[in-house]
């Protein structure tokens, strides 16, 4: 793609056209949430103006047209990442995910299930293995699992330059590990996982492999059964999707054997006073009114991405990180987190400007109109590790132009000037 | 002057850099027991603000109530606190040691009245200099809602720190 294929692009998005603070909007915060195209906004009018009934119970019309409509949307974002359609289960975003897999494991550690559940049953002496770049996301939800079932929580450090010391994975994940779970790309460092050697490690012991996919899905072409996980998760609202609707993918004879997790009408077959059956994945697995207009919306996201190209995509956002990269070595006083110039990365990048905290960078930067992600970026630990509390982080979507970045590359610079030139001087106050 | 400038006054700028009353800080314990000797009632107040991490730990030290002062009203005899975050919370912490160091606790709560009223104004309310002096560079922040929470954290560790310090 180019630069000329981006305008077209960005024509199709309403909220990037508009000023902010006297500026035209830079929009680089889409790590934490992207913007939506005009057919996935159509997308959700139209099922509210024409089609709205809850689906899966009752027989009129409109509620057929609803559940055929909902149904249809799993299924094209089952595709879209290479599931089977009936591995995909609707959560709220991808932290639901994660606490729906948690809190089945738990249930089955509680003998819930019976014995085809014991799979995921954990105890005193298992080992559950994340990283230390994980997303809070992807950490809380497996430390309150070791805290309800007695196992231990691990996990495999990184280096230096924030990428994962796989020969320290070889050592941590052992015999006692049941469970894996980690990130495919860093939301904060961009550095893309090793997937298959890390799923190999779980491989050899037998352990189950939970992806986290938030920063890959939306950016570059994803196979779950390529990559051979047995679980992945991903949200919505960084795919250009609406919030409220995220994704669970399971192996299917996986959730086949996982007792539910939140539990309620629409996902039995029968009940009486005392018990109930429960419906086969993925009904199983979505108790309650679903979010039906959010994911024929994220369908309309998918279609948008899959007729851009999900490989063009992937190599215009590689243009834009390493264009970031490049820029920030430029700049004095400037500390890129992660990996440098060169190395494969995403297409976002975090960085500490030496003496000027995070939250007064994103403020410069904001009142040039531009949008950047200033704090910890829920990874606290990965901070610490790098030595820093909290970094100002620039990340790109396929809507974002080389002038864009090169505007935040000249406006960051600007930064570190401002902030101690201005100290000592008068200018501009009364006082 | 520009919205940016407004809200970066150059004596924040300052008390960003140089921090009054900015020091490591002896365990409580200590601090107390040291306190006690002189008469002072000590306590501290540890705030986070969750947004950003940004963290501030602040100690009071109240003397007795004098014959100048009334009976409810002690004075802040020492003020002393450590933390990490922007420049606008860590000027906060400093210009906050300047201004109610020294004075009465019905003074100083009175001036933090103003203070919290002044930044949740979203602009409205212009600073009263006369009450709050330096304090009132901080006008500009409440025109920034996001940022009000980092002005307000060092005040709001004051507050808790001085009722604890009160009920000692």
């Amino acid at each position: 793609m180019t630069n000329i294929d981006i305008e077209r692009i960005r024509n199709d998005f309403p909220v990037l056209h508009q000023l902010v603070n006297g500026h035209p909007l830079t929009y680089l915060d889409s790590g934490a949430t992207s913007q939506n195209p005009i057919s996935v906004l159509e997308a959700e009018q139209e099922y509210y103006e024409q089609r709205n009934a809850a689906v899966h119970r009752g027989a009129h019309t409109l509620a057929v047209e609803a559940t055929e409509a909902f149904e249809a949307a799993r299924e094209t974002v089952a595709a879209f990442v290479g599931a089977e359609t009936d591995e995909i289960v609707w959560t709220s975003n991808a932290t639901e995910a994660i606490n729906l897999l948690s809190y089945s494991f738990s249930n089955a550690s509680l003998g819930l299930g019976g014995p085809a559940a014991r799979r995921f049953s954990l105890g005193a002496g298992d080992e559950i293995v994340v990283t230390e770049m994980e997303h809070h996301a992807n950490l809380i939800p497996w430390q309150q699992l070791a805290l309800r079932t007695g196992a231990t929580l691990r996990f495999i450090p990184v280096h230096d330059d924030g990428t994962l010391d796989l020969l320290a994975a070889a050592d941590v994940v052992g015999p006692r590990t049941r469970l894996l779970a980690f990130t495919h790309g860093s939301n904060v460092t961009g550095t893309i996982n090793p997937v298959a050697e890390l799923v190999a490690l779980a491989r050899k012991v037998g352990a189950l492999v939970v992806l986290d996919a938030c920063q890959t899905v939306p950016h570059l072409p994803v196979d779950v059964k390529a990559l051979d996980v047995d679980f992945a998760v991903f949200s919505g609202h960084k795919m250009l999707g609406p919030t409220g609707i995220g994704a669970l993918y399971g192996k299917g004879e996986l959730l086949g054997d996982m007792p539910p997790f939140l539990t309620g009408g629409s996902m039995i077959t029968t009940v009486d006073m005392h018990t109930a059956e429960f419906l086969a994945p993925p009904q199983r697995f979505e108790a309650g009114t679903q979010r039906i207009s959010q994911a024929i919306a994220l369908a309309a996201a998918v279609d948008y991405l899959r007729e851009t190209g999900m490989s063009r995509v992937e190599a215009w956002e590689a243009q834009l990180g390493q264009r970031l990269v490049a820029g920030l070595a430029e700049i004095p006083g400037v500390r890129l987190l992660g990996p440098g110039a060169g190395v494969e990365r995403l297409g976002l990048a975090a960085v500490e400007v030496a003496g000027v905290h995070a939250h007064d960078v994103g403020q410069y930067l904001d009142d040039a109109g531009i949008a950047v992600r200033v704090g910890h970026h829920c990874a606290q630990p990965l901070h610490r590790r790098l030595g820093v509390t909290a970094s100002t982080r620039a990340s790109t979507y396929l809507y974002n132009t080389t002038d864009e970045v090169d505007l935040f590359l000249a406006t960051l610079a600007e930064v570190a000037p401002f902030f101690g030139a201005s100290a000592g001087t008068n200018t501009g106050v009364n006082r | 002057m520009s919205d940016l400038q407004s809200l970066y006054q150059t004596i924040i700028l300052e008390h960003s850099k140089f921090r009054h009353g900015a020091v490591e800080l002896a365990p409580l314990a200590e601090a107390v027991a040291l306190g006690a000797v002189d008469g002072l009632r000590l306590a501290e107040s540890h705030q986070i603000n969750t947004t950003c991490g940004d963290e501030i730990t602040l100690r009071v030290a109240l003397s007795a109530a004098s014959d100048e002062l009334s009976e409810a009203d002690s004075a802040v005899a020492e003020l002393v606190w450590a933390g990490e975050g922007c420049s606008i919370s860590q000027a906060s912490a400093s210009i906050l040691t300047d201004t109610l160091l020294g004075l009465g606790t019905i003074e100083a709560r009175a001036l933090l009245e103003n203070f919290r009223e002044m930044l949740r104004s979203r602009g409205k309310i212009e600073p009263d200099e006369e009450i709050l002096g330096d304090a009132a560079a901080f006008g500009g922040v409440s025109r920034y809602p996001a940022r009000v929470k980092c002005a307000m954290l060092p005040w709001v560790a004051f507050e808790a720190a001085l009722i604890e310090a009160e009920s000692r």
